[in-house]
């Protein structure tokens, strides 16, 4: 089996008392979509700060690509090829749908300490900002400010975003919250398609999605994760099961 | 801070005509002055009056690039245009008068002032950054004060304006006029500049949204510290304008109300726009200078000794009517003006 592209090594995360990430180890394979799935409060979206930089661990390795990550920053992380959208979307609501886009892409393309030229005007970082929106069906929106798109677009965006940090590890926070059907079919065909290109953790409530995207489910329970496999085998796992309570949300 | 500043963002760049017509009306306007000035018959007046608004306008406009791109709220900003004034007093008392070397100096102790003060200062953010930059400007306040060989509390008469390679060309003031308009003018075009280039686009994506900028690969602090020491130079060549104006220095260049003002100046002109600092600078203080008379001609109903002191209190009218500018007219003055087009 190949190496790892993201191993977590009993990592941890507490606030005082409450333990919020138990001893998490768990390994992302390159190339396969690994959902994490948990109830409510299970410490999933805690478990992404942690590993895109955003929180400190109280104990416990990332590595990527083979590399200690446990203490870079945010933008070290992002430096390396680890992209992340957010939960409770985090965009720049004043800037154009594309200049959000943009400006990932400058982040990554050459110095950003130049005093000259107007930025927004530059071919190469439009461009590919372009390519980034067109990938998740926002083309045709690139010019309007992020602050005015719908609930759904906003989401969309902030794949797009991630997309156009060139990332190998896309880390994605419920991408299909809140969001409408047909934009979370969208959003869903546009993941299918990414899937072949990229590493992704999805974490993700829609169980639809879950299992027809996923190559391997998490499962997250109280910050402990009770379980790694499958589809298939996750969903028949009566601890899996238990911890769902009433079962139906696993149809 | 994202709530208080993400709603009111700096002006596309494609915004109208009519906007960008503002900045060349307003230079415009500047170079024309002085001829206005000469047939006015207060010559002398008029234009030391527009050239203090020049120098307020090039500090509140320094103010604007990090308050109002960055949401950096330094409240000790007056302390580089005492940095710049120094700069003139310490060398001149020390025989060297010329603006080739007073003004390399002058930028050079702003930006390592900016630099250190801003390295500690950045890492708080809110309202603690905005008492840790008072703090560091009233340390260099007292430090002014203490400074006898230069004058002390008192402050320093300088002997002459500062010579330009060895000649004496800034005496004549149109010549001292035209210089600090050319340096207001230079000074906008290249904030202009910074704003709208990729440096400037992280400052402003940063005032909107820090933790998103860094989700994509930006450190934050960089690029702010580099923006507050681009603008403690700026402030500091005020400085340098504002001690040979005067022909004297003094600490009173720093105070702290110093700096409160030249915040009021950046939000009454409307944060964010560059030329709009330059109008709040130049709507404050002829506010400053007109409002006794303003008073004493409004007050024509009122029986004499009220009347007068109104006219002596003008200040007890002057805070008020501030903060009842900024608080109707949000965006300030250039919200005024952008409004209409808005619909
Ligand atoms: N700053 C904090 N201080 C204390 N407790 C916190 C803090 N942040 C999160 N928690 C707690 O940590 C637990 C995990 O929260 P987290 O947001 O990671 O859950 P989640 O699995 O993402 O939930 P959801 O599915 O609702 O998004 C919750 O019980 C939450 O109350
Ligand atoms: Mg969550």
């Amino acid at each position: 089996m190949a190496e790892p592209l993201l191993e977590l090594r009993s990592l941890r995360k507490n606030y005082g008392a409450l333990v919020v990430t138990d001893h998490v180890s768990l390994s992302v394979r390159p190339g396969e979509l690994h959902a994490i799935i948990g109830p409510n409060g299970a410490g999933k979206t805690t478990l992404i700060h942690q590993v895109s930089g955003m929180l400190p661990s109280n104990a416990g390795q990332i590595l990527f690509a083979g590399e200690d990550i446990t203490h870079l920053s945010m933008p070290q992380r992002v430096k390396r090829g680890l992209a992340r959208s957010f939960q409770i979307t985090s965009i720049l609501p004043g800037f154009s749908a594309m200049e959000n886009v943009a400006l990932a892409v400058q982040a990554r393309s050459g110095s950003s300490f130049r005093f000259f030229g107007n930025a927004s005007q530059e071919k190469g970082l439009n461009g590919t900002a372009m390519d980034c929106l067109s990938e998740v069906g926002l083309g045709a929106r690139a010019h309007i400010p992020a602050g005015l798109l719908s609930h759904g677009e906003k989401r969309q965006l902030e794949l797009a975003i991630g997309l156009a940090t060139k990332p190998k590890l896309l880390l994605l926070d419920e991408p299909l919250a809140g969001t409408g059907h047909d934009e979370s079919q969208r959003v869903v065909e546009t993941l299918r398609r990414l899937k072949s290109r990229l590493t992704i953790v999805l974490i993700e409530h829609d169980m639809d999605a879950v299992f027809s995207l996923a190559d391997r489910v998490s499962v997250l329970v109280y910050g402990r994760v009770i379980a790694t496999d499958t589809p298939e085998r996750v969903r028949e796992n009566p601890e899996v099961r238990a911890a769902y309570l009433g079962d139906e949300e696993m149809v | 801070m994202t709530e208080l500043t993400g709603t009111q963002t700096a002006p596309a760049p494609s915004s109208s005509m009519r906007i960008d017509s503002i900045p060349l009306v307003l230079f415009a306007a500047f170079a024309a002055a002085p001829l206005l000035a000469s047939a006015s018959g207060a010559e002398g007046y008029v234009l030391s009056l527009l050239t203090r608004i020049m120098i307020f306008g090039l500090a509140a406009m320094s103010l604007d690039l990090i308050l109002g791109y960055g949401a950096l709220v330094s409240f000790g900003h007056a302390a580089f245009l005492g940095i710049g004034a120094y700069a003139v007093g310490i060398l001149a008392s020390h025989g060297i008068e010329d603006a080739l070397i007073q003004i390399p100096a002058a930028l050079g102790a702003s930006a390592l002032f900016a630099l250190v003060t801003g390295a500690i200062s950045l890492r708080t953010k809110g309202v603690y950054f905005i008492m840790i930059t008072l703090a560091f400007a009233q340390m260099l306040f007292f430090l002014a004060t203490s400074l006898a060989p230069y004058g002390g509390d008192d402050g320093l008469t300088l002997p002459n304006r500062s010579l330009i390679a060895g000649a004496g060309l800034l005496e004549n003031d149109y010549a001292f006029y035209a210089a600090t308009l050319l340096c207001l003018i230079g000074a906008y075009l290249l904030s202009r500049a910074i704003v709208t280039s990729r440096f400037g686009r992280v400052l402003r994506g940063t005032k909107e949204n820090a933790v998103r900028m860094e989700a994509v690969g930006f450190q934050p602090f960089r690029f702010q510290l580099a923006a507050y020491v681009i603008s403690g130079m700026m402030a500091g060549l005020a400085g340098w304008l504002m001690a040979n104006q005067a022909e004297f220095i003094s600490p009173a260049f720093m105070t702290w109300q110093r700096s409160g003002e030249l915040i009021f100046m950046v939000v009454l002109g409307g944060l964010g726009s560059l030329h709009g600092a330059i109008i709040g600078a130049a709507a404050f203080l002829l506010l400053e200078e007109f409002l006794p008379e303003i008073l004493h001609a409004a007050s024509f109903l009122l029986n004499d000794d009220i009347r007068s002191r109104l006219t002596e209190n003008w200040q007890m009218v002057f805070g008020p009517l501030l903060i009842l500018i900024v608080l109707f007219a949000r965006g300030g003055i250039m919200g005024l003006l952008r409004r209409p087009h808005h619909g």
